[in-house]
């Protein structure tokens, strides 16, 4: 027996399973319900998409992961980081006026904007931080509040620098230098749309969250932490700083969420700024258990929803938002089955435990004497 | 099923009758062919270590829990209990050892909560509570808010409750765990009040000068099983004692002395601070020599949790030192004392020794993060092969139960759980060693072995701090034993001469000691019940 014992990996992939099914089913009911044509709506979401919606799933994937890593980060040690929406906001904020710049040439100023970036949302996060470490207050009530905050302090701030390119009704702030921006990869054969480069940043987030969780004696900390805040401090966690740690990692990984979008695609931050990615976030992480491959498909899965649903109006005559309530109906069905599931595992593992101690030969009789 | 609570007591049939009680739970056996008879109007005592199978007795009378097999007849009737309120209707009331009540309610309110159906929620409700009050002089006033009460008061208004509720039978759980010996008092002034008016208690403890200044009969448990039913008129503590432990008494101490005079372990006249009232530790100093084993002995509450806590710098005391060696270690952090060689078997291990829903070799780990072999590039990384040959390792020489190190801990059973803990201890070399609680919830098997591993400690000249509520447990391993109460250290006993029941004096105050009297004030603010549950629950229980 190893730690890939096949009974985990069947448990492990029958929640999402079983998510996709109940939310399949429930949207067909509500859509029946409703006299929507069923049919013309699986159809136009489950077809397999052109390659320039392919490339649209991918980079907006991209986007969702680093979200949703930002989120596991506080998630894995029972931090509830629901300001990723304001840490997002104001980092994307202040990297495209940092950009704006042009202070630093070419690549450089892309690479320092994602410090600015990271620093920003960190300090963000880190208010949340400080108020729960040092006066108690709940990480999820501050960052709800911080979100709000957020959007006024960057609409007041963006008033003092935005500007109004010649021949243009929308303000931005100053566009950043051509040689900064990132064209992208032509991954998809043809799609005249190309990837993201930031896509590559994904990438290091991802490896990054499974290196230093998985394998660092401070990611075992924070581990221990989330798994149970007293035996982390009975075994010399440093819980308070932990708190702040993790706060303000997750905060300077949700900084990075616009990065993909502003160096790609928008190279300014406007009035057309994408809010709702932090949310996003949150769902994906529950969906991919915090795991940094788990979080892949579901960031693919929901990028996919998403930009399968812009044909829905048109190919079946219903309004694209059912896909906020097939994303909806997963989240809550993946939240329960994942409950379900520890249930029965942790119950099949103990009895499994005592009956393989039982007939192992060298046991011996049944011990008398209760634990309770 | 609801019938034998109204029913009028038919002459000579006993209030509870069980019979062949047997209950399984994965890996033990927690009660086999439990058989037993109480007589109505009578005080029934059930007594046995911690471990030996009462609570889940207890659970399987007010419908908690199934029994595998037996039966149960509650005024000469079978019932079958499926859950409390089946237990309630056939005038079964529970009084658990830790009160269920809420703070910012009066007691009225706390009273009718879940049964507003009876006599609604006004002074319908009001005038029986009095009623029953009085008329076994309770002396509760339905109006008082329960943030207001003392820990005694909250046990009468925990007594209402179940007598509001129509129960002819209670059960109390351990219920002067809690109390001060004043109010321990009054509650068997209580008890014979209820006794006087028909009721029939069955009163669970593990003291057994209490039990035996109150009980009318007294029933022995051991190990799951029921040993005998005794009159406490014809037994005395000791042969009770040895009935609960059985013929293998812990031979109190036959090895011979390690003690040396190196000083490893110092405290320094200790002061934690308890918000209002008295300090929660009071001026306490001690000392620990490499190859001794310093016992405390005491009520649950009175400190002794504390003392571990402020020694493993979990909580900052209020003034004092502690000195591990020649060095003060008063400001360290957990991590730097346990570096330093402290090495800590926590009171509750599902809280703070373990990692339930981790694998076994993850635990291994647990508060040895920064010491070999767990760790790999000069601290940075966890070196998970090292750990996990350690584990192995640790499940061999230990003793520890289990398929393999890659199971949960939460799916073993609480013996091996502590020997898996006393073996990671124990491989970093500690030079102190903290033991509270070391066999509470583990099975008899692994207790002589946990044991055994603290003898081997003493042996190799570590410093022991063993604190425990099995007063055979102290006199068995200890070199020396200190009493404390209500904070202070009023007491220091030699093993090979004290007994249980000196010990269990001095633990109440009730001793030749001083203090016995002087501090009538241990009053609400400071006694309230502690968090910590001397019943560690199933794994199946415990929160994630």
């Amino acid at each position: 027996m190893s730690r890939l014992n096949p009974r985990r990996i069947a448990l492990a992939l029958a929640a999402p399973v079983l998510a996709l099914v109940v939310a399949f089913i429930v949207t067909s009911i509500i859509l029946l319900l409703f006299g929507d044509p069923v049919g013309d709506v699986w159809k136009t979401i489950l077809t397999w998409p052109r390659p320039r919606q392919q490339v649209q799933v991918i980079n907006a994937a991209t986007v969702y992961y680093i979200s949703a890593i930002a989120v596991a980060i506080g998630f894995r040690m029972n931090l509830f980081n629901i300001g990723v929406d304001g840490q997002y906001r104001v980092a994307v904020f202040a990297a495209a006026v940092f950009a704006g710049q042009a202070w630093l040439p070419g690549i450089l100023n892309v690479l320092v904007a994602l410090v600015v970036a990271m620093v920003t949302g960190g300090l963000w996060a880190g208010i949340a931080a400080y108020l729960k470490v040092k006066r108690g207050v709940s990480e999820v009530i501050s960052t709800i509040m911080l979100n709000a905050i957020a959007t006024g302090v960057v609409s007041w701030l963006f008033a003092k620098v935005a500007v109004r390119p010649e021949g243009s009704n929308v303000v931005q702030t100053k566009d950043i230098p051509e040689s900064s921006r990132l064209e992208g990869f032509a991954l998809i054969p043809g799609a005249t749309n190309r990837v993201y480069s930031m896509i590559l940043l994904a990438i290091v987030v991802g490896f990054l969250y499974w290196f230093i969780l998985g394998k660092t004696r401070f990611g075992y900390d924070l581990r221990a932490t989330g798994r149970s805040e007293t035996a982390a401090v009975a075994s010399g966690v440093n819980v308070p700083r932990m708190v702040m740690t993790a706060m303000i990692a997750s905060g300077a990984v949700g900084g990075l969420v616009g990065m993909p979008l502003l160096f790609g695609q928008d190279f300014n931050y406007g009035t057309t700024i994408q809010s709702g990615l932090g949310f996003a976030g949150i769902g994906i992480a529950l969906l991919g258990r915090n795991n940094a491959v788990g979080i892949a498909f579901a960031a693919v899965l929901w990028a996919f929803l998403d930009i399968q649903s812009n044909a829905l109006q048109i190919q079946a005559g219903v309004a694209q938002e059912i896909v906020f309530i097939i994303q909806g109906v997963i989240l809550f069905a993946v939240v329960i089955a994942y409950e379900l599931i520890r249930r029965a595992d942790k119950r099949i593992e103990q009895n499994r435990v005592a009956k393989e101690l039982a007939s192992a030969p060298k046991a011996q009789p049944t011990t008398e004497g209760a634990p309770a | 099923m609801t019938q034998p609570a109204a029913q009028q007591p038919t002459g000579a049939a006993p209030a509870v009758e069980l019979e062949g009680i047997t209950k399984r739970f994965p890996g033990v056996v927690a009660n086999k062919d439990i058989a037993f008879t109480v007589k109505r109007g009578t005080v029934h005592a059930i007594v046995g270590e911690n471990g030996a199978g009462k609570s889940t007795l207890m659970k399987i009378l007010y419908g908690v829990q199934r029994p595998d097999e037996g039966t149960i007849k509650v005024n000469g009737q079978v019932v079958e209990l499926h859950s409390p309120s089946d237990a309630i209707n056939a005038g079964i009331g529970m009084v658990f050892q830790h009160f269920m009540l809420a703070d910012n309610l009066t007691v009225l309110e706390n009273v009718v909560l879940g049964a507003e159906k009876l006599h609604g929620i006004g002074d319908a409700a009001r005038q029986e509570i009095v009623k029953i009050s009085d008329s076994y002089k309770l002396g509760v006033d339905p109006d008082a808010l329960v943030a207001d009460l003392g820990v005694g008061a909250r046990q009468r208004i925990e007594i209402l409750k179940v007598l509001y509720r129509g129960a002819k039978i209670l059960i109390l759980d351990e219920p002067t765990a809690v109390l001060v010996p004043q109010e321990v008092d009054e509650l068997f002034d209580q008890l014979a009040e209820l006794k006087d008016e028909g009721l029939t208690v069955l009163f669970i403890s593990h003291k057994l000068d209490e039990v035996l200044k109150v009980a009318d009969a007294i029933t022995v448990i051991r190990r799951g099983t029921t040993i005998d039913t005794v009159d406490p008129t014809s037994v005395n503590a000791r042969q009770l004692a040895e009935l609960m432990v059985g013929s293998e008494l812990p031979s109190p101490t036959t090895e011979e002395s390690t003690v040396t005079d190196r000083v490893l372990l110092r405290v320094e006249r200790l002061v934690l601070g308890g918000g209002t009232g008295r300090p929660v530790l009071d001026d306490i100093s001690f000392t620990i020599h490499a190859g001794e084993v310093l016992g405390i002995a005491g009520v649950e509450g009175n400190g002794q949790a504390e003392i571990v806590e402020v020694i493993m710098g979990m909580r900052e005391p209020t003034s004092g030192e502690v000195y591990l060696g020649d060095q003060d270690i008063s400001d360290w952090h957990v991590r730097q004392i346990r570096e330093a060689g402290v090495g800590y078997i926590p009171e509750d291990r599902h809280r703070h020794g373990l990692l339930l829903e981790a694998p076994l070799w993850e635990n291994r780990i647990l508060g040895h993060q920064t010491e070999e072999p767990n760790i790999e590039a000069g601290g940075f990384l966890i070196d998970a092969k090292d750990a996990k040959a350690d584990t192995e390792r640790i499940v061999k020489e230990y003793d520890v139960r289990t398929p393999s190190i890659f199971v949960t801990a939460g799916s073993l059973s609480g013996g091996n759980q502590q020997k898996l803990i006393i073996g990671r201890e124990m491989s970093h070399h500690p030079k102190v060693l903290i033991a509270a609680h070391p066999t509470r919830g583990v099975d008899v098997g692994a207790q002589s072995s946990i044991w055994d591993h603290i003898r081997a400690a003493r042996r190799e000249g570590l410093a022991v701090l063993l604190i425990s509520a099995d007063l055979e447990e102290l006199i068995g391993l200890s070199d020396t034993i200190q009493v404390i109460l209500r904070g202070k250290l009023t007491g220091e006993f030699d093993p090979d001469t004290v007994t249980a029941e000196d010990l269990g004096a001095a633990m109440t105050g009730a001793g030749d000691k001083s203090g016995a009297g002087d501090e009538t004030d241990a009053g609400p603010a400071t006694a309230s019940p502690r968090h910590t549950d001397p019943t560690p629950t199933d794994a199946t229980e415990e929160r994630s």
